[in-house]
């Protein structure tokens, strides 16, 4: 749990420019009347079961079991959420929550396009104007969610700046919100940025474990062994591991993007090659040199390649809780390709990294034993660039 | 190595109204910048804010974000800055004060870069994403050594001038408009009304940056506090000239130092 000044441990605060103090702090506090308001959250509900379609499932993944020959595995498909991700689940509590506070336009960062898509779909139902910043090397890679986002109505501004990635997408909308606060909502993606943000995003995002929790002991009697999911800033792995952090004999594994391997500079594994740092309003650990320039980091996976992480597992990590383990570009295109054939469910390539790592640890557990993979999204985006990988150009 | 001569933040503010320009170390090298803070200071200029490029300067525009890159893609290490500034010093006697992001300071160890600060002749740092909330992380330290670390103000500050105010050091960076720095036509915020709540609270200088470009922009905002710091427009004479920008900067900091000293 968060302290007063938002920490986690040592991680978190607000490190932000002046100009954005009174904003977080404004956000805060309606953020804490409306979460316990009963209208409020009743209308949250409506909109999760009857818009975006919650619950999700939690699907015995009985070929996938087989083939791998150990541990019972469950899949979390968040992949079958309106929008294709969890991002729907934070972006639509946010939504509401701008429009109580009497904000008209939403911003948002956006990496593979998951986040985007779920802004402009939310501003679209609300009917608030929307501008999604991508990064402009994110808006060729995943050239289909920019049409998605400028279908639903938002306008997408490429980011040239930097590495023109995930990283400079949250710098410019940043930069953006602190030109204009009085009717703007800056609907952060992630359990990152500065205090609320990472509070927020976990609190809208913890339907998932509330639902894993609920669904597998009403299927086996008993709570998981392990519960895995990827993580870039953290979002669907907080929200998978939430209600289980109290659950001492569940382990809870937070798969990081390895890019080329934790051993090359083209990584984005924070928790294995960065070190504590300030960065995009918080103190966390992140990928930097000796003199705390941000490193250019690197993914397959539009939306793992960031250099930082949420402060809460910043502080999960130190204290043990969870582990955090590298899966590389090549095991997260196996798992892509091998969840697709074994299951006939094509995985976001950011959520085939937490696959590629079950395929790993579930042959050394027992069949008695439980993993729960949380699918944060589904992969028709990524085809092409799969494709790409393997070497085959396919028009989208 | 500390030189006694080296005049203090309060200094710089009794020659009229104080005139700061800003300048990226390393922007397009290191030779030039000490050209260029000469020239500045033999021109007029009060008190210099020196950057130390950041790699993700979220409080800047686009002008001091190419400054930043120009600078890290030549090789420049906060090393290689504060061994600049001991070499300044040896001349130099004008204020000169930080301006970086808190990870710099951090990332070399709070400690180290502030005791470094105070041993080079440093006199203050500013960082813009270190709000009042979370000034603990470097305030004690910077007591410690004497820095001053330096505070701002927003226009959406309100309610929270007094407080930031009643406790600021050296002086106070009224930041002039909503957004990243960067040149504007027009600065629309009430800057007299938290100028007066800040001199109700506290006795500090009270300088206005963000957005100030022209001699007629110095003037009007120098009347409205005790000086004007100005960025974006020098960096962007430095981005067009390069290593041949020193007398356009000497020229510009002339003009802009005489604008703001007789602005009352």
């Amino acid at each position: 749990m968060a302290d007063k000044k938002g920490r986690f441990g040592v991680h978190g605060g607000q490190y932000i420019p002046e100009t954005l103090m009174n904003a977080v702090i404004e956000l805060e506090e309606a953020y804490n009347h409306y979460k316990d308001d009963p209208e409020f959250n009743r209308e949250l509900t409506t909109l999760l079961n009857e818009y975006a379609g919650r619950p999700s499932g939690l699907y015995y993944a009985e070929k996938l079991t087989k083939a791998l020959g150990g541990a019972k595995i469950y899949l979390k498909r968040e992949d079958l959420n309106h929008t294709g991700s969890h991002k729907i689940n934070n972006v639509l509590g946010q939504a509401l929550l701008a429009k109580k506070m009497g904000k008209t336009r939403l911003i948002a960062e956006t990496g593979a396009g998951q986040h985007g898509v779920a802004t402009a779909t939310a501003a679209a139902l609300l009917n608030m104007e929307c501008v999604v910043f991508m990064g402009e090397e994110d808006t060729k890679r995943q050239a289909l969610n920019v049409y998605r986002m400028r279908l639903l109505g938002a306008k997408v501004v490429p980011v040239t700046s930097g590495t023109a990635t995930l990283k400079d997408a949250v710098s410019e909308a940043m930069r953006e919100w602190t030109s204009r606060i009085a009717d703007t909502h800056y609907c952060l993606g992630s359990v990152m940025g500065p205090h609320p943000f990472p509070t927020i995003v976990r609190d809208f995002q913890a339907v998932i474990s509330k639902e894993i929790k609920e669904q597998i002991l009403a299927k086996e009697h008993r709570l998981p062994d392990a519960v895995i999911a990827c993580v870039g800033g953290g979002s669907n792995a907080m929200g998978s591991f939430y209600n289980f952090i109290e659950d001492k004999e569940v382990r809870l594994i937070g798969c990081e993007a390895a890019g080329r391997g934790i051993d090359t500079f083209e990584t984005a594994a924070t928790i294995n090659t960065g070190r504590l740092g300030i960065f995009h309003g918080m103190k966390s650990y992140f990928c930097q040199d000796k003199y705390g320039q941000i490193a250019p980091v690197y993914s397959i996976s539009a939306g793992l390649d960031y250099p930082g992480i949420g402060p809460e597992h910043a502080n999960l990590h130190d204290t043990g809780r969870a582990e955090y383990v590298p899966v590389t570009d090549e095991e997260a295109v196996n798992a892509f390709e091998f969840l697709s054939r074994t299951e006939g469910i094509i995985p976001a390539i950011e959520s085939a990294h937490a696959v590629a790592y079950a395929m790993k640890l579930a042959p050394e557990m027992t069949k008695e034993q439980i993993i729960v993979i949380t699918i944060s999204g589904r992969g028709d985006k990524d085809c092409a660039a799969i494709a790409r990988y393997r070497g085959e150009d396919i028009h989208e | 190595m500390n030189n006694t001569s080296q005049k203090s933040i309060r200094e710089a503010f009794t020659n009229g109204k104080a005139f700061i320009p800003f300048l990226t170390c390393g922007d397009p090298d290191l030779e030039t910048t000490g050209k260029l803070v000469r020239a500045a200071a033999e021109n007029g200029a009060d008190l210099i804010e020196l950057g130390i490029p950041f790699s993700d300067p979220t409080a800047e525009g686009p002008v001091i974000q190419g400054a930043n890159i120009r600078a890290l893609s030549g090789g420049i290490t906060t090393d290689k800055i504060f061994d600049f500034v001991r070499e300044l010093r040896k001349d130099v006697t004008i204020p000169l004060v930080f301006m970086t992001y808190a990870n710099v300071v951090f990332s070399y160890g709070a400690e180290r870069f502030i005791s470094t600060c105070r041993e080079i002749g440093i006199a203050g740092i500013i960082l813009p994403d270190l709000p009042f909330e979370e000034k603990e992380e470097f305030l004690p330290l910077c007591r410690q050594y004497g820095v001053a670390l330096i505070s701002l103000i927003a226009p959406t500050s309100d309610n929270r001038i007094a407080m930031i105010a009643k406790e600021a050091e050296g002086f106070l960076y009224i930041v002039s408009s909503l957004g990243v720095t960067g040149t504007r036509s027009e600065i629309t915020t009430d800057l007299s009304s938290i100028v007066k709540v800040v001199k109700e609270t506290a006795d500090i200088p009270c300088a206005i940056g963000f957005g100030i470009s022209t001699p007629e922009q110095a003037k009007k905002m120098a009347a409205l506090a005790d000086g004007v710091i100005v960025g974006s427009a020098i960096v962007k004479i430095i981005a067009e000239h390069g290593r041949e920008s020193v007398p356009y900067v000497a020229e510009y900091v002339k003009k802009m130092k005489e604008a703001v000293k007789a602005s009352f």
